[in-house]
């Protein structure tokens, strides 16, 4: 993960590619980090309609311009409390193995490039499991911030549904 | 040759699809000479050769036919032997000549005259260079005589041995004599004259050398190195002597092709493209927006109250453009069913041979159109259901003689259209369904739990039963069906696309199975539902009425399950609300409206808030993360309103299962 020789500052180095660099979003007082190469674009929070059955972080389905996709409350996802949508809420459109799906958060910040060496792996936290979502953690100056694990977040477990039951 | 037992419709596609892919063909082989034939391109010839040999083989055109069969398996020993030393210039001339034959022919079939080429002597000269390919060494480059210690005998295992070493380091090499691992004779042979190999990958005669000493009991080994000189010379002769003999032939009916060719100028041969179905499903998704974002800005709250005459008449206009893109669209999807009715021929004739028996095929309304995704999707079911009949309802000719019916059974495809939907009907004037039989049948087979009073249930549902899994009547299995997989998988295709199918039978008069089948996939006909701030869509062809219940009319048993009294007869009644978790206000049963809805003779009340209107909407699934998280019953998709919002659209069948 980390460069041995730590010479490699990619924000001056890759311009183009798109690798080692993460859009943030807040929620709270958390920074979080996604890779932009997921990113397809953010719209501001719209009318979502809610399907049954559903768990409670699938918070429904969109209209995009004709696509139908279904939104996830990031904050549900990770068992925060759930705050009412306002005008900064937003939802990131993200893109996986063509699986779209918007994200939504409480405010998107920006785009910043962080080295490879200034990622470092989650601290491990025994086996509790709060920390499933997070691929790394970014050093940004004095600043941490939790870069997410996309595939994970979409990932369903059928185990954690039962455990709610 | 051929018989031209086969109308119009299915030799327009025949010569249609078959000269693309001789096109397809001349292509790859042109670009092929230039260089080499790459796996892709032998693929893909391999292919286009199955595919005409199979579309010729089911309209009979022998000659076409044998012909493909014979490219088939040249390129079919290329693709898995890629042979290093074919002379590719006389293969591909070979072809070249075979799609010149195959295109005279269509030329004949296009203009009515009947196929008479004679394959015999290209199919000769494709064998004599399969053969020529295949006789082994050919291509090898070095050769080596292996002879074994002499009193250990047992030579052919010893050669097994060595073949079985070598596998491990090339693939590509042969060996004589061939047989060494189940004829004992070989032992003496290559006692007497050695274990000869030969190899083909460019290995050098070191090389051979090394591998080759390893082996056990090793008394000799000679390596030789085949000239390349004397081999291209080889090859040079083949292709004089290949080229020599047809090429007059060629010549000739190649200015036979372009006269037919140019005959046809002047006619109609272009009046097809084929278009990738794919597009077809954007375009239509985009009229769809087209439509709802039309509705949005004629409908525009903005708009609301205010004197606009030339806007209205503009929008007026718009509308009734979008309107008929849609028409257009939705009809380039449509494809009559007369390919797919006369598939059934050929299964009729052939079942009918096998089994002695005397069948006339009818088909009425062939030329019924339905979506192009349709038709993908019933015509099995279709064939299913002709084999059945012919299988199971239609008697031998004696059994129709001594009943006083004519010996000859008359077999009906017929299609019509009745509103939004395509009804197919198969029908015989065979023996009928056996209602004892079928009661028998479902009580071995646990599909009905009593006997008693089985015999009283009304025949739809008696016959229903020969659709569910595992049920099927006739006791022994034959090779077209009978083996119980029939009819349920005609049932799961029909409720894919939204379908259904029932039986009507009279013992000794002949069965009549309808399916009913809906024209299109991608758009309904629905009445919008609003529940609380959800909106909800349901198929118009499930509802059968909506009304306003009175407090009389409503019960409530003592587990408080609510049903309603409507002339006499009592249903069930689901409240949307609850069954999807939705706020509303309206919550008493004579605020709201109810909707009751049928689904294979099953009925059911709805309870909503109120009625929006009915519309035709385009069907849209669901996004496939949710249904990869649950498969949500009751709910067939979704779909976009005027106002931009979502609807989801409910599936009626989904909504009764689990209910009685």
């Amino acid at each position: 993960m980390t460069d041995q020789n730590g010479n490699q500052d990619s924000s001056g180095y890759d311009e183009d590619t798109m690798s080692g660099k993460y859009l943030t979003f807040q929620l709270g007082t958390e920074v979080y980090g996604i890779e932009i190469a997921y990113v397809i674009e953010i719209i501001g929070i719209q009318a979502i309609t809610e399907v049954p059955e559903l768990p409670e972080y699938i918070r429904g389905i969109i209209n995009l311009r004709g696509k139908i996709i279904p939104v996830m409350d990031v904050r549900l996802r990770f068992r925060k409390t759930f705050r009412p949508y306002n005008d900064r809420t937003c939802i990131i459109v993200i893109d996986i193995q063509d699986v779209s799906i918007g994200l939504v958060v409480d405010s998107v910040s920006e785009v910043l490039s962080i080295a490879e060496h200034d990622v470092v792996p989650p601290p491990e936290l025994g086996h509790g499991h709060s920390n499933r979502f997070i691929k790394g953690v970014g050093k940004v100056g004095q600043d941490v911030k939790l870069l997410l694990d996309c595939e994970k977040l979409l990932q369903h477990e059928v185990l954690e549904e039962l455990s709610q039951l | 040759m051929a018989e031209h037992v086969f109308s119009d419709p299915l030799l327009d596609v025949y010569y249609h699809e078959n000269t693309q892919l001789l096109e397809q063909l001349e292509g790859i082989i042109l670009d092929c000479e230039a260089g080499t034939y790459s796996e892709k391109a032998t693929n893909e010839i391999f292919r286009v050769m199955h595919t005409i040999k199979g579309s010729s083989t089911m309209m009979n055109f022998s000659n076409v036919a044998r012909l493909a069969h014979t490219m088939e398996d040249l390129f079919s020993y290329i693709r898995s032997e890629q042979p290093e030393h074919a002379d590719y210039t006389v293969l591909s001339d070979l072809v070249l000549q075979g799609i010149d034959f195959m295109k005279l022919e269509f030329y004949k079939i296009r203009n009515g005259h009947p196929m008479d080429g004679d394959e015999a002597s290209l199919v000769s000269e494709l064998q004599e260079y399969l053969d020529r390919l295949t006789s082994q060494h050919e291509d090898a480059h070095v050769k080596a005589i292996v002879f074994f210690e002499d009193e250990y005998q047992m030579e052919n295992v010893r050669a097994f041995q060595v073949v079985h070493q070598l596998q491990e380091w090339t693939d590509r090499f042969s060996y004589e004599p061939e047989d060494i691992q189940n004829n004992n004779e070989t032992a003496e042979m290559i006692r007497k004259e050695g274990f000869r190999l030969y190899f083909r990958n460019r290995e050098t005669v070191e090389e051979v050398q090394a591998a080759l000493s390893q082996a056990p009991c090793l008394k000799h080994l000679d390596i030789i190195p085949l000239q390349e000189e004397h081999e291209k010379e080889d090859n040079h002769a083949i292709a004089q002597t290949v080229l020599d003999a047809p090429a007059a032939s060629a010549a000739e009916q190649l200015e036979k092709a372009q006269t037919a060719q140019s005959q046809l100028a002047t006619g109609q041969s272009s009046n097809f493209i084929s278009i990738n179905v794919n597009r077809l499903d954007e375009l239509m998704d985009l009229v769809g927006e087209l439509v709802i974002a039309e509705s949005m800005v004629t409908q525009s709250p903005d708009l609301a109250g205010l004197e606009l005459e030339q806007f209205r008449k503009a929008a007026r206009q718009l509308r009734k453009i979008t309107g008929e893109i849609q028409d257009k669209v939705m009809s380039i999807r449509m494809v009559p069913l007369s390919n797919t009715f006369h598939k059934m021929n050929r299964i009729v004739r052939d079942i009918c041979k096998k089994q002695g028996k005397s069948v006339k095929l009818e088909l009425v309304g062939e030329d019924t159109e339905v979506d192009k995704n349709v038709i993908e999707r019933i015509s099995d079911p279709i064939m299913h259901m002709v084999r059945n009949s012919l299988d199971h309802g239609i008697e031998t000719p004696e059994e129709r003689l001594s009943q006083g019916k004519p010996s000859t059974a008359t077999l009906t495809l017929e299609a019509r259209n009745v509103g939004s939907e395509v009804f197919v009907v198969v029908r015989d004037d065979g023996r009928g369904l056996n209602k004892e039989k079928i009661i028998k049948r479902a009580l071995e087979n646990g599909l009905l739990q009593k006997q008693d009073g089985a015999l009283e249930l009304p025949d739809h549902e008696i016959f229903q039963l020969i659709f569910l899994p595992g049920f099927s009547t006739k006791e022994s299995i034959t090779e077209f069906s009978g083996r119980g997989v029939g009819m349920d998988v005609v049932m799961s295709n029909m409720m894919d696309v939204g379908g259904s199918v029932s039986v009507a039978s009279v013992p000794g008069e002949g069965t009549a199975i309808t399916m009913r089948i809906p024209l299109t996939l991608a758009i309904i006909d629905g009445m919008n539902v609003k529940v609380g701030q959800a909106r909800y869509t349901i198929p118009t062809t499930a509802i059968r009425e909506s009304f306003r219940a009175a407090a009389d009319q409503i019960i409530t048993d003592p587990d408080g399950a609510e049903m309603i009294m409507v002339r006499g007869e009592c249903y069930q009644v689901l409240r949307l609300h609850e069954r999807f978790g939705v706020e509303t206000a309206v919550k008493d049963m004579q605020h709201g409206i109810l909707i009751m809805v049928e689904y294979e003779h099953r009925k059911l009340c709805l309870f909503a808030d109120e009625l929006i209107g009915q519309q035709q909407v385009v069907v849209k699934n669901l996004p496939a993360y949710i249904k990869k998280i649950r498969d949500i019953k009751g709910l067939a998709g979704c779909t976009m309103l005027g106002d931009g919002s979502i609807s989801l659209i409910l599936d009626i069948g989904g909504l009764l299962s689990g209910r009685y």
